[in-house]
């Protein structure tokens, strides 16, 4: 059997689809911040599989990967900083604490 | 490789060195010193938009591309950076009191680093036109803002207002990047240019997605309706100074970052993919942010959904796609720049000194700061488009840029907008009300504002009457901008 493609870029709409529901559902924040890693790795397999595939003669695909991944670790630690300093005031990192302003 | 290129970048130099020395005072400055570090920044920002323009006026107005294709700057892209340089000179004088107060004293340095940082980020997204500098670009433009709005530590809104900014901040480039890898998958390319000439006759499931997708990554810090719903809780939360900086320079650098996506890498899709997301987009956004505006209490968010309305009038120079539209959106951000940061000068120096930021206490502020009611109904008149001031020229010129286009839906987009802004004069003028027809005694008392405040609303007022009177300066924009026309939309 060939592994086209396809094998390849279905996980990855899964993976960024499991991403985006639990990015909505969850009620922690960390938890929230791992399901928009999932988005953002999703999103990386996508660039290196078109490119890898598709494209093979250029490494655009790629070299934007290297990129993305770097600006999501950075992401990450600025969310988890911020959300550490929820914790310290409000003493929980649960979304529905963060209920001052509305509307 | 040829280094020579670098010096293709004459104004990203100029807010490094700018950057570099900021940060070296707050290093290695004494601490008696450091309170002079506000104003160090302001006269280097002073000296660099200085040395922008000089360098403009008296050298090459043409294109100059480096780096293989990944960045270009021209005449108008030198013109936005320098009304953007402008808008953040005001936002650093605005500031000098907040970042001089005792709650600041740790923090003060961290707030000029990354608001120049930030604005670093917005010069790359302009320039870029490559996806991988956009994206950079648009990253570092709206992650150390995240930080930003935190800085106010002793504020639980503040911290609040941060996560929700960085959680929707993730969410929304991880859908734009999304979006780009089907373009990417589509076209093989990340280049604006290769990607346009490439979809140029395809038309896909995939690419409206892909294009819907960019329209809600860039959206959504433009806050455009359907993504707007931070804009609000991170405008009340963050400190006044950073909402001003947000509401004015970030949204003017996008609205431009998304002119120029749409144009030179989707145009070739222009009337049959996006065009019509974009009416869609355009009259929710400037309804909903004007229906919401009417029952808000908070000066700050009631400006936040002012803001959201006023994004709406941008886009309709990106909808305009003609030169016109070009020019109008530049004049448009740097009207906005003096009226909006006018309106906040006034929120910041009432706030600094009691803490008030409710419509309800401003109810009879002209009889005990007649100044600070003078200058908030100037910025809320032209807010709302009155004759004699800016405000009005600038939405005149973007209708009329977009009417130029000529298809009866634009009538009927610019005839919703000019109903939208009969709305928004009813809460303009509620302000206006309360500090200049309500009977009650006014709950703040008479106060001196500093001199930096003062300084600044002086500089916004100005510009609000200059503009409104010497509305010239929009047909030399015109002109930068037809010279550069065939660069903006590809015309061949």
């Amino acid at each position: 059997m060939e592994i086209t493609a396809v094998y390849y870029l279905i996980p990855a709409l899964i993976m960024f689809c499991c991403g985006v529901y639990g990015f909505i559902t969850r009620k922690n924040m960390i938890a929230m911040l791992i399901s928009l890693e999932l988005m953002l790795n999703a999103v990386d397999i996508n660039f290196v599989v078109f490119n890898r595939f598709l494209y093979p003669e250029q490494m655009e695909g790629m070299f934007f990967t290297l990129f993305a991944i770097a600006i999501a670790a950075a992401e990450t630690a600025l969310a988890i900083a911020i959300i550490i300093n929820i914790f310290r005031a409000a003493k929980n990192i649960d979304v529905r604490t963060l209920n001052e302003m509305k509307f | 490789m040829d280094y020579s290129q670098f010096l293709a970048m004459k104004q990203e130099i100029a807010l490094l060195v700018v950057f570099l020395l900021v940060f070296l005072y707050d290093t290695f400055m004494p601490k008696q010193t450091q309170k002079g570090l506000p104003a160090f920044t302001v006269v280097l920002m002073l000296i660099a938009t200085a040395a922008g323009f000089c360098s403009h006026c008296l050298g090459s107005a043409g294109d100059v591309v480096a780096f293989a294709g990944m960045y270009q700057t021209s005449a108008v892209i030198a013109a936005i950076k320098g009304i953007l340089n402008i808008g953040v000179v005001i936002v650093l004088i605005q500031s000098i009191k907040w970042a001089n107060s005792e709650a600041m004293t740790m923090r003060r340095g961290e707030f000029y680093e990354l608001l120049l940082v930030t604005l670093f980020g917005m010069y790359l997204m302009m320039s870029a036109r490559h996806f991988l500098l956009f994206i950079i670009g648009l990253e570092s433009a709206s992650l150390p803002l995240a930080a930003m709005v935190a800085l106010d530590k002793n504020r639980y809104e503040s911290h609040e207002a941060a996560v929700k900014y960085i959680l929707t901040a993730v969410f929304s480039s991880a859908i734009f990047m999304l979006g780009l890898s089907f373009v990417y998958g589509l076209t093989g390319s990340l280049y604006f240019e290769n990607i346009y000439f490439a979809l140029s006759t395809k038309l896909s499931v995939m690419l409206v997605a892909a294009i819907a997708f960019v329209i809600a990554g860039i959206g959504f810090k433009l806050s455009l309706v359907p993504f707007h719903l931070w804009t609000a809780d991170v405008y009340q939360g963050a400190p006044t100074s950073v909402t001003s900086y947000l509401s004015v320079i970030s949204k003017g650098a996008t609205a431009f970052a998304f002119l120029v996506v749409m144009a030179q890498v989707f145009g070739s899709a222009y009337s049959r993919v996006w065009e019509w997301m974009l009416y869609a987009l355009i009259i929710v956004t400037i309804t909903v942010g004007n229906l919401f505006a009417i029952r808000q209490r908070n000066m700050k968010r009631f400006l936040a959904f002012s803001s959201i309305s006023q994004a709406g009038y941008i886009m309709l120079g990106v909808i305009a796609y003609n030169t016109m539209g070009v020019a109008a959106l530049m004049y448009y951000v740097l009207v906005y720049i003096f009226s909006n940061l006018a309106a906040f000068g006034v929120i910041g120096a009432i706030e600094n000194a009691t803490g008030k930021v409710s419509m309800d206490d401003y109810r009879g502020l002209h009889k005990t700061n007649p100044r600070l009611a003078f200058c908030m109904m100037l910025a809320m008149f032209s807010l709302a488009g009155i004759p004699p001031f800016a405000g009005f020229f600038s939405k005149f010129f973007i209708f009329t840029g977009a009417i130029n286009q000529g298809s009866v839906a634009i009538y009927v987009l610019v005839l919703i907008a000019l109903i939208n802004t009969i709305i928004s004069l009813y809460y303009y003028l509620l302000v206006v009300k309360a500090m200049y027809i309500a009977e009650e005694e006014c709950t703040i008392a008479r106060f001196k504002s500093a001199c930096s405040e003062r300084l600044g609303l002086i500089i916004t007022v100005a510009g609000i009457m200059l503009l409104g009177i010497a509305s010239c300066c929009y047909s030399s924009l015109l002109d930068l901008t037809s010279v550069s026309q065939m660069q903006m939309y590809f015309i061949h």
